[in-house]
């Protein structure tokens, strides 16, 4: 458990949370390693849990029916991926495989919820944390949606 | 004749003709050397003169390309400045002249008007480290530009180049981007919009890259080359990242005419920007960058 | 003081507030002013300082990316009810598109720079505001993604930007 708080804690989304709070969020996190070509999530499983890349590269990507994946997305060394657990059906809306070998944090989304819930102090620093990340994907992927470079479909 | 322009100044047409360089109003006559097709609508082609050398340019210049019996069409050097005897330029076939461009084979002639316009700051840049964020068919442009801050790599601090454009088929300069990513002494980022699942590398948009670092902001020169719309949200995210507008350098792109400051049909804001461009300082067209009919 | 409590009912009303402890509910109206736009009117530009958030009472409001020698595209529509404006959530706090009244539309604007430091010091007010926001920001992130999907199944006819 030692380890994995250390884990935790060196991790770049929790730069600058106490200590203390180490342990606690450890309480519902694994530490996982997936190699290159498997998945963390397939579209449709339940989303019970989100992932901290501690080293690697996670492609979010898209099956459209009788045609090839649409990678939408790719997150590496600190970043987060699955935001799924935040929104009605819970349930991943995408695939999330890995590009090549990756090591993650993946933590208990029930498990983080309820913590939250009962130590608004807790809850505070972690929404801190998560709000100005997902913004920025907004903002990011709003940009990706606009076609900028408009060049003719190949 | 080498002419030495200082980073976001040009050379009005009347100045030209009294330093004795080329005349600005009478193209000259080049040939096409060689052709390059980068992708269905995108072409890169070495021209030579058929008369004379090729005059200087410095990267971030432009030409007026001529085709006979179509009309004139503005389009940034993309090649090495080092290397004498032709110019070379990357034209997307969009419409009839940039289309006629892009169509024209080898031995064919056209004419050539210019070099035009202002520089990519790249002495200024010394002594500091530079970021080069190109969109698309930005990379052309800022080519020349890598090339030099390479040939000269020693005066530089660190060197990225953040690349982003819609899908790996359309990745420009492949060759080259292996090539300098070989290399140790230049960090190389390239992400598309989206891509399918033989694509190893980033999918993102290319100011998601501007996290990654590798730079001391405080120390940084930034050149950004791309759709206006990338260039007005790179520069947004590179003055979050901590650059100070007079630090970032855009290059802009509107229809040009005579080049030389007088028909106005490349007006932007207050400035022209075959004269006052196509490379400008952030600072000064940030506003104008915002307004939303212009 | 009739005001602040006309308004603090008002919001209490927005779904916005929903399970939310009355003394964060008190908290908010103190930051909190009501605000009507006509159809066209700008509510915030891009770049400008982002120091609100707003719920929609009534109305439709566009979020728009203006282009180049073009109209203003459309990244998002928001109606009655829903709740836009995240950009004081993050630095450099300033607006990343437009926002436009698409008819007559009633607000509650949030003074985001007053809530802020009331959120340091207060962590309950700081999570029950946050994890409202999330829920929203984390669908929009997925509708986003699943519109660059349809894009790329059904590429548009004519390419929107010259490169």
């Amino acid at each position: 458990m030692e380890g994995l708080e250390r884990i935790v804690l060196a991790h770049p989304f929790f730069a600058g949370l106490e200590t203390e709070l180490g342990p606690v969020v450890a309480g519902c996190a694994r530490n996982i390693r997936v190699g290159p070509g498997q998945y963390l999530a397939h579209e449709g499983d339940s989303a019970d849990e989100f992932f901290l890349i501690r080293q690697g590269r996670v492609a979010l990507e898209i099956l459209p029916p009788g045609r090839h994946a649409v990678v939408l997305s790719t997150e590496s060394e600190g970043d987060i991926v699955g935001a799924y657990w935040l929104v009605p059906p819970y349930r991943w809306q995408c695939d999330a495989r890995a590009v090549e070998l990756t090591r993650a944090i993946g933590i208990d989304a029930k498990c983080l919820r309820a913590k939250c819930d009962s130590d608004h102090h807790l809850g505070y620093e972690l929404m801190k944390r998560f709000l100005p990340l997902i913004v920025q994907r907004l903002d990011q992927t709003r940009l990706q949606m606009l076609d900028v470079y408009g060049s003719r479909p190949a | 004749m080498s002419v030495a322009l200082s980073a976001g100044t040009s050379v009005s047409g009347q100045a030209w003709s009294r330093i004795g360089a080329i005349d600005p109003f009478v193209p000259q006559i080049y040939r096409v050397s060689r052709v390059w097709r980068e992708s269905s609508d995108i072409v890169t082609l070495a021209i030579v003169p058929t008369a004379g050398d090729r005059p200087e340019f410095a990267p971030g210049q432009f030409n007026m390309l001529y085709v006979f019996g179509v009309g004139e069409v503005a389009i940034s050097m993309s090649g090495d400045p080092a290397v004498p005897g032709s110019f070379v330029h990357t034209v997307r076939s969009v419409g009839a002249v940039s289309g006629a461009v892009a169509a024209l084979e080898a031995g064919a002639t056209l004419g050539v008007r210019g070099p035009f316009g202002s520089a990519w700051p790249i002495e200024l840049a010394e002594g500091s480290d530079v970021v080069f964020a190109a969109g698309g068919l930005g990379l052309a442009p800022l080519r020349p530009a890598i090339y030099q801050v390479l040939a000269r790599r020693e005066r530089y601090g660190r060197v990225v180049l953040l690349y982003g454009t819609r899908t790996p088929t359309d990745i420009l300069f492949r060759r080259e981007l292996e090539r300098w990513r070989r290399r140790l002494d230049i960090d190389l980022f390239v992400t598309v919009d989206h891509a399918d699942e033989t694509w190893h590398g980033d999918v993102g948009v290319v100011t998601k890259l501007i996290g990654r670092g590798g730079f001391d902001p405080p120390n940084t020169i930034a050149m950004v080359c791309g759709p206006e719309l990338m260039m007005r949200f790179t520069g947004t995210a590179l003055h979050a990242a901590g650059l100070r507008s007079e630090q970032i350098y855009l290059s802009m792109e509107r229809n040009m005419k005579c080049a030389i400051g007088l028909c106005g049909h490349c007006q932007f804001g207050p400035t022209f920007v075959c004269v006052d461009g196509p490379v400008m300082r952030y600072d000064r067209i940030v506003d104008f960058l915002a307004v939303r009919e212009i | 003081m009739v005001e602040n409590v006309g308004l603090e009912q008002i919001l209490a009303d927005h779904p916005f507030a929903k399970d939310m402890p009355p003394q964060v509910l008190s908290t908010i109206s103190g930051c909190c002013s009501n605000a009507v736009y006509h159809p066209g009117d700008y509510i915030f530009r891009e770049g400008e300082a982002a120091d609100h958030f707003f719920l929609i009472r009534h109305g439709l409001v566009a979020l728009e990316i203006h282009v180049p020698q073009g109209p203003p595209i459309v990244v998002e529509t928001l109606e009655t009810g829903d709740i836009f404006g995240w950009s004081w959530l993050l630095p450099p706090y300033r607006w990343s598109s437009d926002a436009r009244a698409s008819e007559q539309v009633r607000l509650l604007k949030l003074d985001g720079a007053c809530l802020r430091g009331k959120m340091e010091s207060d962590h309950l007010l700081g999570y029950e505001i946050f994890r409202r926001f999330l829920p929203i920001m984390a669908r929009r992130l997925a509708t986003t993604r699943l519109r660059i999907v349809e894009l790329v199944i059904e590429p548009p006819a004519h390419p929107r930007h010259r490169g």
